[in-house]
């Protein structure tokens, strides 16, 4: 099915853009069109959706250029579920945004740019030109540097030099790539290279190309062994933009990785095996990071590295269970990991510090408050019924059946520590009296807060909440859509059909 | 530095690059030039009168703030791809065009708009970047 909507999503994004710089000196304004849009967005998306489950795979010809020579925008419903949780997240952000983000840093163009940033998220997962798939990613990157550097404190663009040589370094190898699959193959459309790749004699050369790809995504994923970018910037930014960051970037090189390793290039166990020793390293590095740190803002970073892990090493094993439990893994993380970024950013707002030996007595203090933060604390671990339990069910099914002891035994190492290290954050921050807090003259605390900013800081967090609880309670639903997108992932030909009609007709 | 010839040299510059980067954005479609390269030639007229006059002089001269200039640009762009969409019915950005070229500008379309949404945009984005720094330098 052709239709228009398939691109409406990334149009919204960047038509707030453009609103809110036409607003550029009124800050207050940009407020009000960045929360008013990504509600409006939400509703995009969901249309979206509803009418991928309905019609099934939906593409658009930009400019009527047909499909291998022009760029072509597909949803099928890996890409309309990935834009509806990114907005989800993404209006989250915009409100927390509204409190968290001096006006100071608002005068930069912080909200023009975070715009910009959600449309790129939305083209990457909606594009169907794996060139276009790379002007997406160099869109996000350009907007995030902005982001990441906005205010510049000394601590942020340090954090963000390193950010930015290693992503500028991944993009170029992600560009070679594409360089030489275009060699070999005479095409950028992925639906188009997956006939042509299957029929390149020399498989060595494909090989190579594929290895170049999974670098690409891997550093930008913040695979082992190139993720020191990671736990490096991650911190430095206020807590709505680390949001963004640790909830979507990292999650958008999974994604390019499903996409790519599924449809472009057929299963090939060399790269397989590869992809689970790279994946098996990183879950186990990283949650021994995450036990070592103790600022909370760098464990959880650490604890992104852990989790990507685990979507990487689910893709290795490649099979439709394993990529069911790594698609509803990523539905549950990007919520999760976003929310917890906001709730650092709170925990600082309350206690004046981000090291977890100075943090404590929250829940002496804020009871209610806590309970609403174990949400997101506990959905992370899994334990059930939360959210991260249940994809669990599927990842440890394939890998016990399907995998191997390698896989099954980092899987549970990652658990596991995962579980250790959110003990002791609850135990150091909620639980311990409340002993060696920071006294900040200049500081302003969470009491000296107005009831609306208290309910800017709220909200996201509650909304979010709320979104991982759905997703635990509806499980069986999302195991579903997690199912049929993992089988659409694993059988192209739907979507090779959809987007080149009398391409795969002639083949037959 | 004030020189008297850069200074009345580049009175005529002026009119005369601007022309020129017009010609080169409407040449654009099938010839080489277009929105990008006519955006440069447009800003660099710029550059040189406020070399010749003073920045206060120039930023006098355009009136509008050169900022406001990428907003509108990026509209003007947006809106080119967005009317075949919504009018139309078909795709984003699929070119319209005019049944009877125009005298001396020839044929226009779509694509057109799409190219002066991108001359603005430059424009803005480039005489932003060099008032600044001459500001602060």
């Amino acid at each position: 099915m052709t239709s228009n909507l398939v691109i409406v999503p990334v149009l919204w994004q960047f038509l707030i853009a453009v609103a809110q710089m036409f607003s550029w000196f009124n800050p207050r304004l940009q407020r009000k069109l960045s929360v008013s849009g990504n509600v409006i967005q939400v509703l995009i998306a969901s249309w979206l959706l509803t009418e991928v489950y309905r019609q099934g795979i939906l593409t658009m010809n930009a400019g009527k250029w047909p499909a291998p020579f022009g760029i072509v925008f597909v949803s099928d419903t890996f890409s309309a579920v990935l834009v509806l949780i990114t907005s989800i997240s993404g209006l989250a952000v915009s409100l927390f945004s509204l409190a968290n983000i001096v006006e100071a840093r608002m005068r930069f163009g912080y909200f023009p740019i975070m715009h910009l940033l959600f449309a790129g998220l939305n083209g990457a997962f909606l594009t169907g030109d794996i060139f276009n798939l790379y002007v997406w990613f160099e869109i996000i990157i350009i907007s995030s540097f902005v982001l990441l550097t906005i205010g510049g404190e000394k601590p942020q663009l340090e954090g963000a030099v390193k950010y930015f040589t290693l992503n500028i370094l991944a993009s170029t190898i992600f560009l070679t790539a594409i360089g030489v699959l275009y060699g070999l193959a005479g095409t950028l459309n992925m639906a188009d290279l997956a006939l042509k790749v299957a029929a390149i004699p020399n498989k060595g050369l494909v090989e190579v190309t594929a290895i170049l790809f999974l670098v690409g995504f891997g550093i930008k994923s913040a695979i082992f062994p190139l993720y020191f970018w990671l736990p490096a910037s991650y911190h430095t930014p206020p807590a709505a933009i680390a949001a963004i960051f640790g909830g979507l970037l990292t999650k958008l090189g999974v994604y390019a990785m499903l996409r790519v390793f599924t449809l472009v290039f057929f299963e090939d166990p060399i790269i397989d095996t590869l992809m689970i020793i790279l994946a098996g390293l990183t879950i186990i590095t990283g949650s021994l990071g995450a036990m070592v740190q103790t600022n909370v803002r760098k464990i959880f970073s650490y604890l992104i590295i852990s989790h990507i892990g685990y979507m990487v090493i689910a893709l290795g094993i490649h099979t439709e269970l394993a990529v069911t439990g790594a698609v509803f893994y990523m539905i549950h993380d990007i919520v999760v990991k976003t929310n917890l970024f906001m709730v650092s950013g709170l925990l600082y707002r309350v206690q004046g510090t981000h090291h977890i030996d100075r943090l404590g007595g929250f829940y002496q203090y804020y009871p209610r408050l806590s309970l609403l933060l174990a949400i997101p604390l506990f959905s992370l671990v899994g334990v059930p019924p939360l959210s991260g339990f249940w994809p669990k069910i599927d990842l440890f099914k394939a890998a016990y059946l399907e995998g191997g002891s390698f896989i099954t035994i980092c899987l549970a190492f990652g658990t596991v520590i995962t579980l250790l290290v959110i003990a002791r954050v609850w135990a150091e921050v909620f639980w311990r009296p409340a002993e060696n807090l920071p006294e900040r003259p200049n500081f302003r605390f969470w009491h000296l807060f107005t009831l609306a900013e208290k309910i800017q800081y709220i909200t996201p967090i509650a909304l979010l909440s709320a979104v991982s609880l759905i997703i635990a309670f509806r499980a069986a639903d999302v195991h579903r859509i997690s199912q049929k997108i993992a089988s659409e992932l694993m059988n192209p030909k739907n979507y090779i059909q959809t987007v080149l009609p009398d391409k795969s007709a002639e083949q037959q | 530095m004030k020189s008297i010839i850069l200074k009345k040299a580049s009175d005529y510059l002026l009119p005369l690059l601007l022309l020129f980067s017009v010609f080169i954005l409407l040449r654009g479609h099938y010839l080489p030039g277009g929105g990008f390269v006519g955006g440069l030639i447009a800003s660099i007229a710029f550059v040189l009168h406020s070399f010749a006059n003073g920045l206060n002089e120039t930023k006098h001269l355009l009136r509008i703030h050169p900022g406001f200039l990428m907003p509108l640009g990026l509209s003007v762009s947006l809106l080119s791809g967005l009317y075949p969409m919504v009018i139309k019915k078909e795709p984003f950005m699929a070119a319209q065009w005019m049944k009877e070229p125009l005298d001396v500008i020839g044929l226009v379309g779509t694509p057109l708009f799409f190219d002066i949404g991108v001359y603005l945009v430059v424009v803005g984005v480039s005489l932003t970047i060099i008032f600044t720094l001459a500001e602060v330098a």
